[in-house]
């Protein structure tokens, strides 16, 4: 199952003039002129409510492509792909296409209203805030201690190794962007990332492309444990997948952005513009909150607050982009999480 | 030729250039400021700048004999603190790019060694501040030398340059306001003692002729001292001309008195007509020059009360009453009749009482003077405006050709030469008539075979 | 009629005595300020004729002084200075009326003439030949209750023939009363004013009589 968002990945047709891959496209005509081209990298299933929401204020066509975090900068960096708007979770890809001048500046009533941390340049501009949250079957932790830090969880799986021998789920940071961004920044803020991350490899870790696969594998039973699964789909899950519990980390939980962004190659900037907006404004749409299971952008809750950190946009991001730097921290990782 | 320019204002050239040296500070300060201001942020950010590029520089070690760099997060992130510019850094190891933008060019120029060179240039359709860090490595006793390039954009730095530039406009512009307008109070405070002086001297009658005591600063004593010093000389010599004009029509007219009077009584005794006839001739001479002395000496009064007229709201009937009843007795002596002609309604003229009075009494003494006995004269006054105070007589008229030279001084008609006469006399009426900014007429009489000379006065 | 002269010139006073004498008039000479009130106290004149420039003082503090004590008898200024910066001042003062040196003794007798007229005259004014009474003031002669006005020259006409009635007047005589050294007129022109005066008379008993050769008389008609 290691690497299963691949076989998902190879089944969605992809249009023959892209060489990047896309994993899903959908068309949504609208009933007036004007064609808004998303490139996203959130599920279909997530996003069709903001959609449908969209048009009902906006006659505008809409097309929904989804694609990895990596996809997305291929075909935005590397191809010049035509998009109006570009949605990832990825920040520091984001960041990279402002900063190298990918990204069109935009501003208006509603991104004025942004926190200064939800927007960099008035290019990037964020719309929810996604903590990474450990996921847990909860039939399996009825006999077990529920780790509420870092520390308590290379405790826990150094105590029961037999237990959560090959049934540990976390990112495949190779693939997933934001598995790379929650890596990262791990890395960043505590010292026992990497002895986690060795402890991991002992016990056999799959690797995921995606949070919901990894939701799924708790659910199911396959893993006891995932680590760094975006919050939102687990939270979202909950209510339609028993036997799951969702943990935030007592020592620190990182909060990804998920942003949108109208590139370069924009066709349609204006009905980008449009949709910046609506997102922007998604905290006064509860219904919406709600069906998504997206978290607004809520000012107050961009701050440091203790074990909240969120993950800030800016040049810090382009850091760990670097392909030197990169690598060297793939290598480390690999060599951890794979100990055969 | 030179020409006097138009009046200059000390006030607003006083204002003026105070305003203009405010002007002047005022922008000496916007530009100082925003040197200091923006060097300083320029500085700080070409610090920031070096010690990002410094910490990567830092960061590259060897490995195995490759040379590698892990880019720490501060380097970069300290970059994104203050403003959101865009950021670009390259590594590279003997001319090889390591990591980084590939593309993004090493500042260059002269510098002393180990010392981080700083440069502005466009790049990627933006102006980038870059630095350059070196550092020498030696990898397997291999020297190499490691260059990092860090770049940001300079929107923040515009950014706090455009604010600046805002305060210091800000500051700038109250300053000048705040400069002017007490310049314009200094201005105004400085030469209100002129004012006051020009207002005192100003608010004087003509014949106001004492010192100025104003209060003056010392600046203006000169002035005043000197203005005092003319007022007085002035007033010497008015005072010595009017004595000596009073002096003069005395020590001559009491001995012309005496020998007119002396001559009268020896015509009455005297019986031999050629003795009668020497006398007369000898009368109408005396006559003949204390008349010419006194209009000559009237003619002097108008042209100087004419310069500074003592003007008041004067009915102009009885200018003409007034003149009538002092002159009826001569006309009496002729039998000659005086009606007078108003109109109903009160008629008003703004002028010197004095001077009016003496032009309307020239005319008709000159009126009484050339009418024969036994006839009839006519004072007229026609409303207008403007008004006409006219005396129309039954004498022998003006002879066509004369009447345009007859006000020129000390012309006289054609036909007169058989009556004493200065030709003056119409010269001051003329004189007064224009002072008042009105005119003189003289015409033939429409009822009889006489003339009508009309001063012609504003009214209202 | 009397007249005090307030002349500090020795020689014009002389002169005007003498002229005013022949029109049988008495002058009182003050030759300064001290005298003239001297005189005024003493006497009670008809008319002061005032010069201004005195050697004791100005004519005018005369004049203001002379108001202030409420004397109605009238002034004339003989005044040698310029008509027009002095007019007003004498007039405010109180004089009656003046007169510019050098003058003709005919305007001075009119103003003076018109002045007293002004102010009412006295009784002596009216004098009375043959039933006729001739008011000199007025210029009105009356007989039987029965007025006639009398022009300026035919009133100065009457007045020669009243001082001396039964006199004869010579035409010269006559003209230098009627006229002025400045009219050029022929002895002749008396005849006219003789003329009118005695169709004025009409049918009184006076009479203006020409003696053939000499002149003229007023008697008392037969």
């Amino acid at each position: 199952m290691r690497l299963a968002c691949l076989a998902l990945l190879l089944s969605v047709a992809a249009s023959l003039a892209l060489a990047f891959e896309l994993e899903e496209s959908r068309s949504y005509p609208g009933t007036g002129p004007g064609h808004l081209r998303i490139l996203s990298t959130a599920d279909v299933d997530v996003f069709e409510p903001i959609i449908h929401a969209f048009q009902a204020r906006h006659a505008v066509s809409i097309t929904y492509d989804v694609a990895s975090s990596a996809q997305v900068m291929i075909a935005l960096y590397d191809e010049g792909a035509e998009y109006d708007l570009a949605i990832s979770s990825a920040m520091d890809l984001q960041t990279k296409l402002a900063n190298d001048g990918l990204a069109q500046t935009y501003s208006s009533d509603a991104t004025a209203l942004l926190p200064p941390w939800a927007k960099w340049r008035d290019q990037i501009f964020a719309f929810t805030q996604e903590p990474a949250v450990l996921v847990l079957n909860a039939a399996a932790f009825e006999a077990l201690a529920v780790p509420t830090n870092r520390e308590g969880l290379i405790a826990l799986l150094r105590d029961h190794p037999e237990a959560f021998d090959g049934r540990i789920g976390t990112y495949d940071v190779r693939v997933s962007g934001a598995g790379y961004l929650f890596a990262t920044q791990d890395s960043r803020n505590t010292e026992s990332f990497w002895r986690m991350t060795e402890v991991m490899g002992r016990l056999n870790t799959q690797l995921f492309c995606c949070s919901s696969d990894m939701i799924d594998a708790v659910a199911s039973g396959r893993l006891l444990l995932a680590y760094n699964v975006l919050g939102s789909y687990a939270r979202a899950r909950l209510a339609d997948t028993p036997g799951v519990l969702v943990v935030e980390m007592d020592d620190f939980v990182s909060v990804m952005l998920r942003t949108a962004l109208i590139p370069q190659t924009a066709k349609a900037p204006e009905a980008a513009g449009l949709m910046i907006d609506f997102l922007a404004n998604m905290r006064l749409r509860p219904e919406l909150v709600a069906q998504t299971g997206l978290p607004p952008v809520v000012s107050a809750s961009g701050e440091d607050k203790g074990v909240i950190r969120p993950i800030r946009l800016g040049p810090g991001l382009l850091v760990f982009l670097d392909r030197m730097r990169r690598d060297t921290f793939l290598r480390s990782w690999v060599s951890s999480i794979k100990q055969d | 030729m030179s020409r006097a320019g138009p009046p200059v204002s000390i006030r607003r050239r006083l204002v003026v250039q105070l305003a203009l040296v405010a002007a002047l500070l005022s922008v000496a300060f916007f530009f100082s400021l925003r040197v200091v201001a923006e060097g300083a942020t320029e500085a700080t950010q070409d610090n920031i700048l070096a010690a990002s590029a410094t910490s990567i520089a830092d960061a590259v070690y060897t490995d195995a004999g490759v040379v590698r760099v892990e880019i720490p997060y501060s380097a970069l992130s300290m970059l994104g603190t203050v403003s959101e510019d865009r950021v670009f850094y390259r590594v590279i190891v003997n001319g090889e790019t390591l990591t980084g933008y590939d593309d993004l060019p090493v500042p260059e120029g002269r510098r002393s060694r180990n010392q981080p060179l700083f440069a502005t240039y466009g790049y990627r359709d933006d102006t980038f501040r870059a630095v350059v860090v070196s550092r020498a490595l030696s990898v397997a006793n291999q020297p190499r030398r490691v260059q990092v390039v860090v770049a940001q954009t300079r929107l923040g730095l515009a950014a706090i340059s455009s604010r600046i530039t805002t305060t210091a406009t800000a500051i700038g512009v109250a300053f000048f306001l705040t400069a002017t307008a007490l310049s314009t109070l200094a201005a105004q405070n400085a030469l209100s003692p002129l004012s006051r002086l020009a207002e005192a001297v100003a608010r004087r009658g003509p014949k106001d002729l004492r010192p100025v005591t104003a209060e003056t600063p010392t600046e203006l004593a000169p002035l005043v001292g000197g203005l005092n010093g003319f007022i007085a000389r002035l007033s010497a010599a008015l005072t010595r001309s009017e004595d000596l004009i009073v002096e003069a029509a005395h020590r001559v007219r009491t001995p012309l008195a005496t020998v007119r009077t002396q001559a009268e009584v020896m015509h009455l005794q005297m019986e031999k007509p050629h003795n009668r006839q020497a006398l007369r001739q000898m009368i109408r001479a005396v006559d003949e020059s204390s008349r010419s002395a006194g209009q000559l000496l009237d003619h002097a009064m108008v042209t100087l009360r004419s310069d500074q007229l003592e003007t008041e709201e004067i009915d102009p009937g009885d200018l003409l009453r007034d003149a009538i009843s002092r002159l009826s007795p001569t006309a009496d002596l002729k039998d000659i009749a005086i009606t007078l002609d108003l109109p109903q309604e009160a008629l008003r003229v703004q002028g010197d009482p004095i001077l009016l009075q003496n032009a309307v009494r020239n005319i008709l003494d000159n009126a009484i003077k050339y009418s024969p006995a036994d006839t009839e004269i006519t004072v007229r006054l026609v409303p207008g405006p403007p008004c006409r105070l006219q005396v129309c007589d039954q004498g022998r008229g003006f002879a066509a050709e004369d009447i345009a030279r007859l006000p020129d001084r000390f012309s006289r008609g054609t036909n007169v030469d058989d009556v004493i006469g200065s030709g003056l006399g119409l010269t001051i009426v003329r004189d007064v008539a224009q002072a008042h900014g009105g005119a003189l007429e003289i015409g033939a009489n429409p009822e009889g075979g006489g003339a009508c000379v009309s001063l012609v006065l504003p009214s209202y | 009629m009397r007249f005090l002269l307030v002349e500090d010139n020795a020689d014009l006073a002389r002169a005007l005595t003498g002229r005013f004498a022949v029109e049988g008039h008495v002058v009182d000479h003050a030759t300064c300020l001290g005298d003239a009130e001297l005189a005024t106290r003493t006497v009670a004149y008809d008319m002061i004729l005032l010069d201004i420039m005195l050697p004791d003082g100005d004519g005018r503090e005369f004049l203001r002084r002379h108001r202030a004590q409420d004397d109605p008898t009238p002034v004339i200024v003989l005044t040698a200075r310029s008509e027009v910066s002095d007019r007003v001042g004498l007039l405010d003062l109180g004089a009656d009326d003046y007169i510019t040196k050098p003058f003709d003794f005919a305007e001075l007798e009119a103003r003076a003439r018109a002045v007293m007229r002004r102010l009412g005259g006295s009784a002596d004014n009216k004098k009375e030949f043959a039933g006729l009474i001739f008011d000199s003031n007025a210029g009105t002669i009356t007989t039987g209750g029965r007025s006639e006005r009398l022009r300026n020259r035919e009133m100065r006409l009457l007045e020669v023939f009243f001082a001396a009635p039964g006199q004869i007047f010579s035409k010269s005589h006559l003209m230098d009363r009627l006229f002025s050294f400045s009219d050029d007129v022929s002895e002749n022109a008396i005849e006219v004013y003789v003329g009118r005066l005695r169709r004025k008379l009409g049918e009184t008993q006076a009479h203006i009589e020409t003696v053939r050769g000499l002149g003229y008389r007023m008697v008392k008609r037969e």
